[in-house]
C-alpha cells in the first residue's frame, strides 16, 4: 500500500464529500424544520446547474468578459434555484402540512419526477458539456499538482457555506425563528413568528446552497444532464442521515465520511458497486445508529 | 365573486411562472454549434396555461375546504356505492365485466391484447403494492426489486435447470415473499421517511447487482429466449400464445383480487389498517408490530414476484433496465391515483395510467411528466384517490341488532 495512492484517494474523498455536503446542508435544514425528505432537492441542484450553463453560454456569445459571465451566471443560477425552491414549497408541500406524512412524501416524489421530466422535455436528454466556471487561480499554481483549483474551490466553498449557515442559525433573528419553528410550530406561531415565512425562507436558503453545489460539481465533472440530481440527492440524504439529520455540522461530517468511504472503497475494492455500497452503508447506519453520528436519540412520547 | 381579484391573482401566477420557466423553456443553447434558439412561443404558452391553471387551483382548493366542512362528497359516494352493492345492479355489472374480459382477445387485435397483458401486469403489481402502502401504510419505493426477482427467477431457473413457467410461477411468488422478508427485517424499526429511502436503496441495489454481476445475471445485456408458457404440450402460434397468456394473467388478477379482498377483512388486514393509523395505540392493543409489518412486506411482494414471472414470459427477455426506480414510482402512481387501500380504485388507476399513454401516442412523451403531476395533485386535492376506500363503520340501530354497513 503506497502512501501516494492513499493520499490521492483521501483528497478525492474530500472533494466528493464536500460536494455531498453542499446538497446535504439543504436537506438537513428542510428536514429539521418540517420533517420531510424533500426529494425534489436533487432536482433543484440540477436546475441550478442547467440555469448556470444556459446563462453563461448566452452571455459568452454576447461577448461579456469571462469574469462577468461567471459572476452573473452564478448569481442567476442561485436566484432561480431559490425561486424554484419557494414555488415547490408553495405548490407541493404547504397544502400538505397537516396531512399524514405519507402524503407529503408521495407529493415530494411526484415533484421530483415532474421536475426531471420538465427539464428533459424543455431542454434535452443528452449530456451537455459544462464550461469550467472556476478559473485556474494563479496563487494556486504551485499546489496544482496536488489538487486542482476546482477541487480547492469546492472545499473552500463548502467550509464557507457551512460556517455561514451555522452563523445564520445561531446568531440571527431569522435563525432563532427557524430553531423555534423546528421545535414546536404551534408554540412558535403563538409567540408571533410567521411560520410560513420561516419555512419559505428555509427552502430558499436550502435551494440556494443546492444550486451552488450543482454549479461546482458541474464545473468539476464537465458535463450535466437531467438525471444528475437524483442519485446525488439520494446520496446527500444518506450523508445527512449519517451525520444526524437536522444537524448542520453533522451533515458536513456525514458527507465527508461518505465521500471518504466511497473513495477508498472504489480505490481499493471495486468501482462497480460504488452506489450499492452507499446504500448498504445507509441501511447499516439506520439499523445500528438511527440518530446518526452527531444526532441525539429521539424518545417518542405518547 | 370578485372577478377582479381572481383575474389579478391569475395574472400574478402567470407572470411568476413565465419568469420562473424563462431560462429553461425559452432559451435552448447548442453548445457544439454555439447557437441559441429562442422559443418565445413557449413563454406565451406557459403564461396562458398558468393563468387558467391558477384559477383552477384556487377553485379546487375552495371546493376541498367546503367538502371537508360538510363531508357532502362522502355522503354522495357512499350512496352511489350502496346502490351498486345492491343485487340487481351488482350482478349484471359483474356478468358484463366477465363477458367483456373473456371476449377481449377475440374481438381486438393481437397488438391490443399485448397492451392489455402489460396493463394487467401493472394491475397485479398495483394490487400487491396496495397491501404495503394502502393497507399497512409503509411507503415502499423499491417494490420493483420484487418484480425483478420474479422475472429473473424465471429467466435463470429456465436457463440453468430448464424449469417451465408453471413450475416457476409459485416459486416466483415464494421468492418475492422471501425477498420481502429480507428487505422488511432490517427496516422494521424505521419511520416512514427513512423507510422510503431504504427501500429505494434496496431497489437500486438489486438493479445494480443484476447489472454488474455478469456471471450470475449476464449483466446489462440481459437474458433472452425465455420460453412462453406451454399448454399441455400443444404447439401454439404467436397469436394463440398471447391469448393464452392473457387468460393466465386474467386468472391471476382474479386470484389476487380474491385473496386481497379476503385479507383485508381478516385479522391481519385489520391489524395493518390499525398499524397505519397509529403504531403506538396498535402495540398497546397487543398487536405484534414487527410480525404484522413483515407479513405486509411478504404478502405484498408475493404478487410482484408472480407478476415478474408473467412479465418474463410475455417479453421473453429480461434485462436490468426494465427495473429502474421509476418503475416503482409508476406503480406507486397507479395506487395513488386509484385510491390507496381500494381494490377497485387500484385496478382503475393501473388501467388508466398504462392504457391511456398507449392510445394517446402523440402525447406519450409527456407520460412521466404527467405521472409526477398526478402524484402531487392527487395528494393535494384528493388524497383518497379516484375511488376512495370506504372504511367499515358500525352503526347502532335503535330497533334491532348491530349491523355492518
Amino acid at each position: 500500500m503506497d502512501f501516494e495512492f492513499f493520499f490521492k484517494l483521501f483528497l478525492g474523498g474530500l472533494t466528493r464529500g464536500s460536494i455531498y455536503a453542499l446538497i446535504a446542508l439543504g436537506y438537513t435544514m428542510v428536514y429539521g424544520i418540517i420533517e420531510l425528505i424533500n426529494f425534489a432537492h436533487g432536482e433543484i441542484y440540477m436546475i441550478g446547474a442547467f440555469t448556470a450553463l444556459i446563462i453563461s453560454t448566452v452571455l459568452t456569445m454576447l461577448g461579456f468578459p469571462a469574469l462577468a459571465v461567471t459572476l452573473i451566471a452564478v448569481a442567476a443560477a442561485v436566484f432561480y434555484a431559490c425561486c424554484y425552491g419557494y414555488t415547490i414549497e408553495k405548490i407541493a408541500y404547504k397544502p400538505l402540512r397537516t396531512a399524514p406524512r405519507l402524503s407529503a412524501l408521495i407529493s415530494a416524489i411526484g415533484m421530483s419526477l415532474f421536475l426531471q421530466n420538465y427539464v428533459l422535455l424543455a431542454q434535452t436528454s443528452d449530456f451537455l458539456p459544462f464550461p469550467s466556471l472556476i478559473p485556474d487561480f494563479e496563487f494556486w499554481e504551485p499546489y496544482a499538482h496536488i489538487m486542482s483549483a476546482a477541487e480547492f474551490t469546492i472545499i473552500v466553498t463548502t467550509v464557507l457555506v457551512m460556517v455561514g449557515l451555522t452563523f445564520l442559525i445561531k446568531f440571527t433573528q431569522i435563525g432563532k425563528a427557524m430553531r423555534a419553528t423546528s421545535q414546536d410550530k404551534t408554540m412558535a406561531m403563538l409567540l408571533g413568528i410567521n411560520v410560513n415565512r420561516v419555512i419559505s425562507f428555509t427552502f430558499i436558503i436550502g435551494s440556494g446552497t443546492a444550486a451552488i453545489g450543482g454549479m461546482l460539481i458541474a464545473s468539476h465533472i464537465g458535463q450535466i444532464n437531467f438525471y444528475m440530481g437524483f442519485i446525488a440527492g439520494i446520496k446527500a440524504f444518506v450523508a445527512a442521515v449519517l451525520g444526524g439529520i437536522g444537524n448542520i455540522p453533522g451533515a458536513v461530517l456525514g458527507s465527508l465520511v461518505l465521500g471518504w468511504t466511497e473513495s477508498f472503497f472504489t480505490g481499493y475494492i471495486s468501482s462497480d458497486y460504488e452506489d450499492v455500497f452507499a446504500f448498504l452503508f445507509l441501511v447499516l447506519i439506520l439499523i445500528f445508529r438511527p440518530s446518526g453520528i452527531l444526532g441525539r436519540a429521539e424518545t417518542k412520547k405518547v | 365573486m370578485n372577478l377582479l381579484q381572481e383575474l389579478k391573482q391569475s395574472t400574478i401566477a402567470a407572470v411568476w411562472f413565465m419568469f420562473l420557466t424563462f431560462p429553461l423553456m425559452v432559451i435552448k443553447v447548442n453548445t457544439v454549434t454555439k447557437t441559441i434558439e429562442w422559443r418565445w412561443w413557449n413563454m406565451a404558452f406557459i403564461g396562458i396555461a398558468f393563468f387558467f391553471f391558477s384559477a383552477l387551483w384556487r377553485f379546487m382548493h375552495r371546493r376541498k375546504e367546503k367538502n371537508t366542512e360538510t363531508r357532502s362528497q362522502d355522503k354522495k359516494t357512499t350512496a352511489i356505492r350502496r346502490r351498486l352493492a345492491e343485487r340487481r345492479f351488482f350482478v349484471p355489472i359483474i356478468v358484463l365485466l366477465i363477458i367483456a374480459t373473456l371476449a377481449f382477445p377475440h374481438t381486438f387485435s393481437l397488438y391490443q391484447t399485448n397492451i392489455m397483458i402489460s396493463a394487467l401486469i401493472y394491475v397485479m403489481l398495483g394490487l400487491g403494492l396496495n397491501i404495503v402502502i394502502g393497507l399497512a401504510g409503509l411507503l415502499d419505493l423499491g417494490y420493483v426489486a420484487f418484480f425483478a426477482s420474479g422475472a429473473y427467477a424465471y429467466a435463470l431457473l429456465n436457463l440453468h435447470f430448464g424449469m417451465s413457467f408453471w413450475m416457476v410461477l409459485p416459486l416466483g411468488g415464494l421468492i418475492g415473499a422471501i425477498m420481502g422478508v429480507i428487505l422488511g427485517y432490517p427496516v422494521l424499526r424505521l419511520r416512514g421517511d427513512y423507510l422510503a429511502i431504504v427501500t429505494l436503496g434496496f431497489g437500486e441495489i438489486i438493479r445494480l447487482v443484476l447489472e454488474n454481476w455478469n456471471a450470475f445475471s449476464k449483466g446489462p445485456s440481459g437474458i433472452a429466449n425465455i420460453p412462453k408458457p406451454g399448454l399441455f404440450g400443444f404447439d401454439l402460434t404467436l397469436q394463440q400464445h398471447s391469448v393464452y397468456l392473457y387468460y393466465i394473467i386474467i386468472a391471476l388478477v382474479i386470484f389476487t383480487i380474491f385473496v386481497i379482498n379476503r385479507l383485508q377483512d381478516s385479522r391481519i388486514g385489520r391489524a395493518w389498517i390499525a398499524l397505519k393509523d397509529d403504531e403506538i395505540a396498535c402495540q398497546a392493543m397487543g398487536i405484534d408490530k414487527a410480525g404484522t409489518k413483515l407479513r405486509a412486506f411478504a404478502l405484498g411482494a408475493t404478487w410482484a414476484g408472480m407478476a415478474g414471472v408473467v412479465f418474463a414470459a410475455k417479453t421473453t427477455f429480461v434485462n436490468p433496465a426494465s427495473f429502474t426506480i421509476w418503475e416503482s414510482v409508476i406503480i406507486l402512481c397507479t395506487v395513488v391515483l386509484g385510491g390507496m387501500g381500494s381494490i377497485a380504485g387500484v385496478i382503475c388507476g393501473a388501467l388508466m395510467l398504462i392504457l391511456l399513454p398507449e392510445y394517446l401516442r402523440a402525447v406519450s412523451e409527456y407520460r412521466m411528466l404527467v405521472f409526477g403531476a398526478v402524484l402531487v395533485l392527487m395528494m393535494v386535492f384528493k388524497p383518497g384517490g379516484l375511488i376512495e376506500n370506504v372504511r367499515k363503520t358500525y352503526h347502532y340501530k335503535e330497533h334491532g341488532p348491530t349491523t355492518a354497513e
